[in-house]
């Protein structure tokens, strides 16, 4: 069953037009990746999906039209969005972080629950508990962004370009937990210019340039496309 | 020969003025404190709303303002429906506290929603012309309902608690002499410290003062926490408002006689407050208005002492500010302030 939909969705930055028509759809339990190059419009179809920027079309999460709704509203519906970037408050400490992406939870032992998961997915965190988020390295405050989206308990996970400015080991630490989370039952959106490692773990793909989605597909199929290869995988 | 005379008077003169000083320190710890906590708490609220939304609300001093004159004015009601003589003082306190921080705190929630979050993606500068539109306002509004009521727009309110007492500091110390205080400057303190004590709470130990500071981080980022981001900025404006509301009843108790023209000079002070301590610190403008409060007094107390008479208390302000100017000079971004904005 499709879990989000998007149908000919454009997007706008005052009058430039960066989605052109965009469709696609994730169903629940998928890793689905959308790859492309600088500037494609990757981010800018999360932050559609998020309300951030304005849209036309429709976008449907659980079979309703969330497209013209605030962030704040489509958040506390079960969409999680683990911006570019990583974007931790940084002058917030590791455990404060946490209890923002739980804002929406009014149950403090259900935050507690949570925040010990998330240590068991990050054994790291709980390490830098006290610590201010901006002092951490690249990777735990990558770390840290996914743990505070989960956080929620969403019925879907947005991360945009997770291994953006990372060591390879830790690339693959990260791709590792994504998969893991996906395989207790979270449905993933996986925005990625690493679309090797991207498509390895997804189970479909699409690929959009210049604001059009371009192709689409089963992961394996697109790996092994040679149109793909040539563009994105060289 | 000559020389030698010369270094004794100097140093004879260094001792005596040097004395002088210690003598009045009590008092103009106590004066300068009592002051400063009233900038403190002003300055509370520019920092809060700078640290938001990145802009100067400089209708702040005029909202301190409307709180003393709401303040006073139920204390007045009060009085002409014969309810004030049958309760004792500490409640008329608490009740005028709390109207008029309600009054102010909703007010600030008003103006943001009417003046500032329709600029919110203008520039800076044009919200700050809508804040100083909206300064004008009240200070005419206030006029014109306090001549309309009074027939003069300067209020003398009644004072709940202006007893002097003495405090022996002389004993602590036979340089100092002793020092007065009034009753309601121990008022003033305790409010203002119990204030700043419970907002320093809200802010670093509950769930809505965190995503405060969130919010004033990344905006952007907290909406996706599922933080409702106007929610959070109105609830700024309450509390900073009311905190410059509730402030302005305690200066009006102090100081007798109100203008609608008192949160001008007042306000730029608090704001310099906020700047000392680094805008967008709450812990550094509660310092930065105590420090300038002190240092107010201590200039008015002692500049005729130091100058040898050349200049008097009333040129306090421009020592003050020079102190200041050269504080910033060397730490710009204020003595709590962060050195770089950091990027996101
Ligand atoms: N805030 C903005 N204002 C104006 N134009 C923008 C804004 N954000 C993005 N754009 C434009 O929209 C287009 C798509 O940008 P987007 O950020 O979605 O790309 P992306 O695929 O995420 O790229 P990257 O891999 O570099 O993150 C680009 O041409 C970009 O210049
Ligand atoms: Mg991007």
């Amino acid at each position: 069953m499709s879990l989000l939909q998007l149908q000919n969705v454009h997007a706008y930055y005052g009058a430039i037009e960066a989605l052109k028509g965009i469709s696609l759809t994730v169903n629940e339990g998928e890793i689905v990746t959308l790859i492309g190059s600088n500037g494609a419009g990757k981010s800018t179809t999360l932050k559609s999906i998020c309300g951030q920027v304005k849209t036309q079309g429709a976008i449907s999460f659980n079979g309703r039209e969330i497209g013209s709704q605030p962030p704040h509203q489509t958040a506390s519906e079960g969409i999680a969005h683990v911006p570019e970037g990583r974007r931790i408050f940084s002058r917030l400490t590791v455990k404060e972080n946490l209890e923002m992406g739980a804002f929406s939870v009014k149950d403090k032992k259900l935050i507690k629950e949570r925040t010990e998961q998330a240590f068991v997915y990050f054994p790291r965190l709980k390490e830098r508990f006290g610590q201010l988020g901006g002092t951490m390295s690249g990777g735990e405050q990558q770390m840290l962004a996914i743990a505070r989206a989960l956080m929620m308990k969403p019925r879907i996970l947005l991360l945009d370009e997770p291994s953006m400015g990372l060591a390879p080991i830790i690339v693959e630490q990260i791709f590792d937990i994504i998969q893991e989370l996906n395989r207790e039952g979270m449905t993933i959106l996986l925005v990625e210019q690493n679309a090797y490692q991207a498509l390895q773990i997804a189970h479909r793909g699409y690929v959009i340039q210049t604001g059009e989605i371009i192709m689409e597909g089963e992961a394996n199929l697109l790996l092994s496309n040679d149109q793909v290869k040539e563009a994105y995988l060289a | 020969m000559l020389y030698l005379f010369c270094g004794f008077y100097i140093h004879k003169r260094g001792f005596n003025m040097i004395s002088e000083i210690l003598q009045t320190l009590p008092q103009v710890l106590v004066d300068g404190l009592t002051l400063g906590a009233v900038y403190a708490v002003v300055a509370i609220g520019y920092t809060m709303v700078y640290g938001i939304l990145e802009f100067i609300n400089f209708a702040h001093g005029e909202i301190f303002m409307t709180g003393a004159f709401v303040g006073t004015s139920t204390l007045l009601i009060f009085n002409t429906a014969g309810l004030l003589s049958g309760m004792p003082g500490w409640v008329a306190y608490i009740l005028i506290l709390v109207t008029a921080m309600l009054f102010t705190g909703l007010m600030g929630v008003g103006i943001e929603r009417v003046a500032y979050r329709p600029l919110r993606k203008a520039p800076k500068l044009i919200t700050l012309i809508s804040a100083i539109g909206v300064s004008f306002l009240l200070q005419d509004i206030v006029r014109f309902i306090a001549d309309l009521k009074t027939g003069s727009f300067l209020v003398t309110g009644i004072s709940l608690y202006n007893e002097n007492v003495k405090i022996k500091t002389s004993s602590i110390w036979d340089s100092f002499d002793d020092a007065f205080l009034k009753t309601n400057s121990i008022i003033v303190l305790a409010v203002a410290v119990l204030l700043m004590i419970g907002l320093d709470i809200f802010i670093n130990r509950t769930k809505w003062g965190v995503a405060m500071r969130a919010v004033a981080q990344d905006r952007e980022t907290a909406s996706l926490m599922s933080i409702n981001v106007n929610k959070v900025i109105a609830l700024t404006f309450f509390i900073g408002s009311a905190l410059g509301g509730g402030t302005g009843v305690l200066f009006a108790q102090q100081y007798g006689t109100i203008d609608p023209y008192i949160g001008f000079i007042l306000g730029l002070k608090a704001f310099t407050a906020a700047v000392l301590g680094g805008i967008g610190n709450v812990r550094g403008a509660m310092f930065g208005g105590l420090f300038i409060g002190v240092l107010e007094m201590f200039s008015a107390a002692n500049l005729g002492i130091i100058t040898s008479g050349n200049f008097g208390g009333e040129y306090k302000d421009v020592v003050a500010f020079i102190i200041l100017i050269t504080i910033l000079i060397f730490k710009p971004e204020g003595l709590f302030g962060r050195a770089v904005k950091e990027k996101v």
